[in-house]
């Protein structure tokens, strides 16, 4: 048998059917649901007078809209309420597992999916969400859906699909302690580009990628999609198998030992062959810090951000003029220069125990800096949330004056109450920087939970090595 | 989905690349419940000098005469021209839904992000890849005629002007057929219940750790 790559076995196990054009019919074992992409889906379904295929293949959360404090006080925009009720109506009337509102489990799909034993290794998982690429990091072929995919799901659980192409991306070398996850896939995106991967399933190798937790892997493959690939894929090993072992919903005894036995075969054959492939030299990678309104617009911690003078062609340099204006820098600006209004740790990037850790390590005794307006931590579950507290990591944020919220997608995308005013400039753990997308004209600096908290602490980015 | 059919409209130039799909449709409207009436509010951020809200009257917004949509000059476009990597970032298939709402029928671009192109075939919006030699063109006629139009064709996958312009682009078989008869992809593949249901059968033996959890 050919030698194959993580990519083509979990391919593989799940062809349904082969259409001429090559076309396949993908299965799909397991379906994330959340508000803000699954009414369409659903009033579909009603109107066509058509049935859910697996109600058990579905989990439900909502994330996106949810108040991350006064939850007690309901969700006071009627326009977000009807999104989060609707989603609520929905699953009572489809028979669904869903984690509501006040439910400790509710957290930010991403997290919770891990988090639960809900999303495990082998498993084809979808979600109408473009970091579904998260749960990659368990050896998962995952993706981000759009609403028509969601109902197709639903109705049939499964996709027409064409495979995308392999592409290895291979870490080697020991990253600094103060260098994290975050910095690897920034730095990587600076390297390939937001259409980088455009077209692949991108694999993340190599000795730094194996020495990184389960929590950093899915840093990576969470942020995939800012390379243009709608899959990010670590292989099983030791680790992802001691992570998922005793998780609620992961399976028990005889199951668990099949499923174990199956989870270790699911890595890329030695000979494999990919369609493309770099390798990234981890020793050399410093803290990163985005500048513009591009994840790819990355620079080193002791860089400075740069000239559209020197970009390599004139659609560049427009693109970075464009961003030079929105984020209100000039060029040649030291980026330990660059002044910050609000900070935000959270996100399904950033908001698991590990990175909640890494701040607090570097916020204890100290205090948020006085040009700072709003600094918060915005836990990834509630589980998550439980797990600080129990630990004190609350305590040390607050008494540092950070506030302590309630978990949510929250400002990463602020469609809650979450969001910057005009020009007010976030140093941010998030994902995206584009224009807006914080609040309108807001602008937002992508960077690790350490050098946000450092942020936070001195008011400006500083060289946290 | 109705069937796409050949046609003759206007373009709107925008020219940047990595539009991504948070400029197209800004968060706010995707609290709605409805896959229609996004159309107010495509390029919300760009188009209008206030922030908007859901459910306000749109017509009364200051709108922002630097953006090239606001121009007289592009009035009721059915084609958007853009740059590289165009629908990047967030899955919403929210700006797809805008993008035609708005009246456009067809996007070109040197290149798309993949979730954005999947989500544009499964609504009856096409995607047009053209070189950026093409792209170049179109940009300097739009920007220099007035009106300027193209007429786009399915069936031979071509689009031409009045003048000497044309250009031929690919799309796959099944995505051009499914455009030109309007179908529901969901209905073809429940043609293939059977199928379905005998791989689940067999699947359940190897895997049964992923059923019957909830």
């Amino acid at each position: 048998m050919m030698a194959q790559t993580l990519y083509d076995k979990l391919w593989d196990a799940h062809v349904v059917d082969v259409t001429q054009d090559g076309r396949c019919l993908i299965y799909i074992d397991r379906h994330l649901i959340h508000e803000v992409t699954s009414p369409q889906a659903f009033n579909g379904i009603e109107l066509a007078q058509r049935q859910l295929w697996r109600r058990d293949s579905i989990l439900a959360v909502s994330d996106h809209n949810v108040p991350t404090k006064d939850r007690d006080g309901g969700i006071k925009d009627p326009v977000s309420r009807t999104q989060v009720e609707t989603l609520n109506q929905n699953c009572h009337k489809h028979n669904l597992t869903e984690f509501a509102m006040h439910d400790e489990r509710q957290g930010i799909v991403h997290i919770i999916g891990p988090e639960q034993g809900i999303t495990v290794p082998g498993m084809t998982i979808v979600c109408g969400d473009s970091h579904t690429s998260t749960h990659g990091a368990l050896g998962a072929l995952a993706f981000g859906i759009g609403t028509s995919e969601v109902e197709h799901v639903l109705v049939t659980q499964c996709l027409i699909l064409k495979k995308s192409k392999n592409f290895l991306i291979n870490v080697t070398g020991d990253l600094d302690q103060a260098v994290s996850a975050k910095d690897l896939i920034l730095k990587i995106i600076g390297l390939i580009g937001t259409a980088g991967g455009t077209g692949y399933t991108i694999e993340f190798a190599g000795d730094t990628i194996t020495s990184l937790s389960i929590e950093g892997r899915m840093t990576i493959c969470n942020m995939a999609i800012e390379a243009g690939a709608r899959t990010g894929l670590v292989a099983v090993d030791n680790k992802t198998i001691d992570y998922v072992e005793g998780r609620p919903f992961a399976p028990k005894s005889d199951l668990w030992d099949k499923a174990r036995a199956y989870w270790n075969t699911l890595k890329s054959d030695q000979s494999a062959v990919f369609d493309k492939s770099i390798t990234v030299d981890a020793t050399k990678i410093k803290p990163q810090v985005t500048w513009g309104t591009s994840p790819e617009m990355v620079v080193s911690i002791d860089g400075k951000v740069p000239s559209p003078s020197n970009a390599e062609n004139s659609t560049k340099a427009a693109s970075m003029e464009h961003a030079l204006s929105y984020m209100g820098l000039e060029p040649g600006t030291a980026i330990t220069d660059i002044k910050l209004d609000k900070v935000f740790l959270g996100s399904c990037t950033n908001s698991r125990i590990e990175d909640l850790r890494a701040a607090a390590e570097i916020v204890k005794g100290k205090k948020v800096a006085k040009n700072i307006k709003l600094a918060m931590v915005v836990p990834g579950s509630g589980l998550v949330k439980r797990q600080a507290e129990k630990e004190g990591i609350d305590k040390i944020f607050q008494s540092a004056g950070f506030e302590w919220r309630s978990p949510g997608c929250s400002m990463c995308l602020g469609m809650n109450e979450d969001q910057l005013q005009p020009k007010e400039r976030c140093a941010s753990t998030s994902n995206r920087n584009f224009e807006g997308r914080q609040g309108k004209e807001g602008r937002t600096h992508l960077a690790s939970p350490a050098m946000v908290a450092a942020a936070a602490i001195n008011g400006h980015f500083v060289d946290i090595i | 989905m109705k069937p796409f059919e050949k046609f003759t409209g206007t373009t709107l130039p925008i020219d940047r690349a990595n539009i991504d799909t948070d400029t197209i449709i800004p968060k706010q409207y995707l609290k709605s419940v409805k896959k229609t009436g996004f159309g107010p509010n495509l390029f919300d951020d760009w188009r209008y000098l206030t922030t908007g809200e859901p459910g306000q009257d749109h017509s009364k917004r200051k709108l922002n005469p630097e953006f090239i949509m606001n121009d007289p000059m592009y009035k009721e476009p059915s084609i958007l021209l853009a740059r590289d990597n165009f629908g990047c970032g967030s899955s919403r298939e929210h700006a797809v839904w805008a993008i035609m709402d708005y009246g456009i029928k067809a996007v070109i671009a040197p290149s798309f992000a993949d979730i954005f192109y999947n989500n544009s075939l499964k609504n009856g919006l096409l995607p047009i890849i053209a070189t950026a030699i093409d792209m170049d063109s179109l940009f300097i006629k739009s920007m220099e005629i007035s009106g300027y139009s193209l007429t786009i064709d399915l069936v031979k996958q071509r689009v031409v002007d009045t003048d000497n312009f044309s250009l031929s682009y690919d799309i796959d078989e099944f995505s051009k057929y499914s455009l030109l008869e309007g179908l529901d992809d969901i209905g073809i593949t429940l043609k293939l219940k059977e199928k379905i249901l005998n791989f689940e059968k067999e699947y359940r033996k190897k895997a049964p750790w992923f059923f019957d959890q909830f």
